[in-house]
């Protein structure tokens, strides 16, 4: 408890006179108070300029008629967003996100982990197997997406190809929702599991060797070491990478995009994302105005989901302490 | 047609840069942005030498969607642009809307360059000339000799031609046959072949008034309905999403025998099917002639250096050029004189069985009569056709019903 009144014995005595002070310490004293907020500043100020300027303008632009070429047009108010609320689209390409972030983002937690974990223990060349596992994500996702979209072709793909020698039946990777969203999370996974598992394993690192002694000499195995040292240490991290890839996953886009050559998220929508969809209404139809509407969707939807994330993950974090 | 421009021309003449290219002594530097492929290197180099006070740098984008996506930015940020952009006929209609962003290039020394229909399209109503015509696509039939000759059809390339003649229903009917004695289908989509049937209609999806009627016109229904039952109740399609892996893959493993072919598939089709042999080109085209593609030369008004990249797309678009461009990548001229020019009417095709295909595709560029009229939202109900088609032919995830009502929402949600 903080202190919020001066003690008793000092309350009858007269406000003390301000004290002269020289231009040096008054100075050294503004030194203290403002030098952190100017350190911090530079952030803030290109956060304004190229962060909340275009948010703003972007909520500016959802209100008008807006073409890409012709530029702003009549004011219309929430007409926008009820086209956008009320077209089919835009729920497919939610569900579609969402199916997707969950299917790429819950799998990739916990690999990372486990990555992070193998890659921890005493191994030889650990720069080089620490390095390995970036590979990935140091490939470009359009390259990436090209791969994947080979493997996963519906008719001569290697993947149906090697299925077929297993006399299972072709999976229509691109015709059906499900599979589709599958080989897309697969595209997600394969790039940003191992930069996670990097993540994960600085924060491995943190952790005080002599809790995993004291764990040993207490008998318990690699497994329940795992379990009941590395990951409650972890606890932070996790909120973190969670809450990150969230964000990520919501924005979903390359993948997406690059997954057949129309870069529209298939003939019936089938892994349209939130992004994608966005993209196709701004660059391909010209009406900025709907796409911006969608923006300022996609940002409440991340928002509303990082603060339940962040709930869920504090809520995950504190019944574990209790245990 | 000839009257009307020739009068532009004459109110433009006296202002206008000319066609001769001397504009100026001043040195400057031009970018011309293109795509895909045009065959412009040598000629860069070629007007370079011949104007000591030009550079050109040649900005070239992978695909031609990209191409149109940058150009849609730069136009809407007003500066950006290169000084000479390619631009292509699906979406030149789309640019088309905004006159104003491009220079008018009408001008006494290109009337009568190009094929009527051709300037036709890049003409405004107030007569401003938006781009000059680089390439065509007429179209003419390739096909697989062997798979012919397998199924016991007629594989020399002139028999082909006879077999093939008349509409669409024949071109479906000699598939019912081909299909019958042969494991291979009978065209690789319902996807190009629709792009070549809707390429025949004169006013498709949107009237010039603007009005769309793409969902109520009974022509598109009709055309809808026929492709899908030649290509799903029929079998005649391998059902390979047009461009698609699988697509590229089917060349390889011999999936159809026939395919819509514009001359500049000719390239795509030795690429995917290198090593393949039998490939032919027949000088035939279900119901007439028809146009798949082709670009245009245009100057945004919000270039530097207006005048000199004018006179510089003229220069390249004009026919002794379009017929060196054609030898280097094989885009076909959209102009008249180069048409009937040696070089381009004795070139032959080693890959298609040595197919005379300048002569070919000569002839099938005059069986094309007119050009039609593409609606400012033609690529997009377009994508949405398309996708309906890929619905039923390629994804199965509805029949020709259901699809058909999908597109009609979608068409409608385009406001």
């Amino acid at each position: 408890m903080t202190r919020l009144r001066p003690p008793v014995e000092h309350a009858d005595r007269l406000p003390r006179p301000p004290r002269r002070i020289g231009l040096g310490s008054r100075l050294s004293r503004w030194d203290v108070k403002l030098s952190p907020y100017l350190y911090i500043s530079p952030f803030f100020l290109l956060f304004f300029v190229t962060g909340l300027f275009p948010l703003v303008y972007t909520g500016w632009v959802a209100v008008h008629d807006w073409d890409l070429i012709m530029g702003q047009g009549e004011f219309v108010g929430t007409k926008n967003f009820v086209e956008v609320l009320t077209g089919r689209d835009f729920w497919t390409a939610l569900t579609n996100t969402f199916s997707i972030f969950l299917l790429s983002s819950v799998p990739q937690v916990f690999a990372a982990i486990v990555i992070a974990a193998a890659l921890d223990t005493n191994l030889r060349a650990k720069t080089f197997w620490r390095m390995g596992v970036l590979l990935p994500y140091v490939v470009a996702p359009v390259a990436v997406a090209l791969i994947f979209s080979n493997l996963f072709a519906d008719k001569f793909g290697l993947i149906n190809s090697a299925l077929g020698v297993l006399g299972i039946d072709p999976v229509g990777w691109h015709s059906q929702r499900l599979p589709s969203h599958l080989a897309i999370a697969t595209m997600v996974n394969f790039r940003w599991t191992g930069y996670n598992a990097l993540i994960f394993l600085a924060a491995m690192q943190a952790v005080p060797r002599d809790l995993y002694e004291q764990a040993a000499i207490d008998g318990a195995g690699r497994v329940r070491q795992f379990w009941s040292v590395t990951v409650p240490m972890l606890r932070p991290t996790i909120i973190f990478v969670v809450i990150t890839s969230t964000i990520g996953g919501l924005q979903i886009f390359d993948e997406a995009r690059m997954y057949d050559q129309f870069g529209r998220g298939g003939a019936d929508g089938q892994w349209q994302t939130l992004t994608v969809y966005l993209y196709e209404l701004g660059w391909t139809r010209s009406n900025f105005g709907r796409a911006s509407a969608v923006a300022v969707l996609l940002f409440l939807i991340i928002v509303l989901v990082g603060l339940l994330n962040f709930w869920i993950t504090r809520r995950i974090a504190s019944s574990e302490v209790k245990r | 047609m000839a009257a009307c421009g020739g009068d532009d021309g004459g109110e433009e003449g006296t202002g206008g840069a000319g066609g001769n290219g001397e504009v100026g002594a001043e040195p400057v530097t031009l970018s011309v942005a293109t795509f895909n492929e045009f065959g412009y290197e040598e000629l860069f180099t070629e007007y370079e030498s011949l104007h000591d006070n030009v550079t050109i740098e040649h900005v070239k984008a992978d695909t031609a969607d990209n191409a149109r996506d940058a150009l849609r930015n730069s136009l809407g940020a007003d500066s950006g642009a290169s000084d000479i952009e390619a631009v292509e006929v699906d979406w030149l209609v789309e640019f088309m809307q905004y006159p104003d962003k491009f220079a008018d290039l009408s001008d006494p020394s290109v009337d009568g360059r190009w094929q009527d229909w051709k300037v036709a399209a890049a003409t405004t109503e107030d007569g401003k000339l938006v781009g000059y015509g680089t390439d065509n696509g007429p179209e003419a039939i390739c096909y697989r000799a062997d798979l012919f000759e397998e199924a016991g059809l007629p594989s020399d390339r002139e028999e082909v031609a006879t077999l093939l003649e008349g509409d669409w229903q024949h071109y479906f009917d000699v598939g019912k046959d081909f299909v019958a004695s042969s494991d291979a289908a009978w065209f690789d989509s319902a996807n190009a072949t629709w792009q070549g049937m809707i390429n025949q209609v004169e006013v498709a999806y949107q009237d010039e008034a603007g009005e769309i009627i793409a969902t109520t016109n009974p022509e598109v229904r009709e055309l809808y309905d026929q492709v899908l039952t030649a290509s799903v109740d029929d079998e005649l399609s391998a059902g390979l999403g047009q461009w698609s892996p699988d697509w590229a893959n089917g060349f390889q493993e011999s999936s159809f025998a026939t395919m819509l072919c514009p001359g500049w598939m000719l390239g795509v089709v030795e690429g995917n099917a290198s090593g393949i042999e039998g490939w032919d080109v027949a000088n035939v085209f279900p119901g007439g002639g028809g146009n798949w593609g082709g670009s245009y030369l245009t100057v945004p008004a919000q270039g530097d250096h207006v005048a000199e990249a004018t006179a510089l797309a003229n220069w390249l678009t004009a026919p002794e050029q379009q017929v060196k461009a054609f030898e280097a990548k094989g885009t076909f001229p959209s102009q008249v004189e180069a048409l009937e020019s040696e070089e381009l009417l004795s070139s032959t095709n080693a890959f298609f069985n040595d197919a005379p295909t300048g002569e070919i595709f000569a002839e099938r560029a005059k069986a094309i009569t007119f050009q039609p009229y593409k609606g400012p939202d033609y690529f997009s109900i377009n994508t949405a056709l398309q996708d309906a088609l890929t619905r039923v032919d390629v994804d199965g995830t509805d029949d020709a019903q259901s699809s058909w009502d999908k597109f009609v929402s979608d068409v409608e949600a385009l406001g």
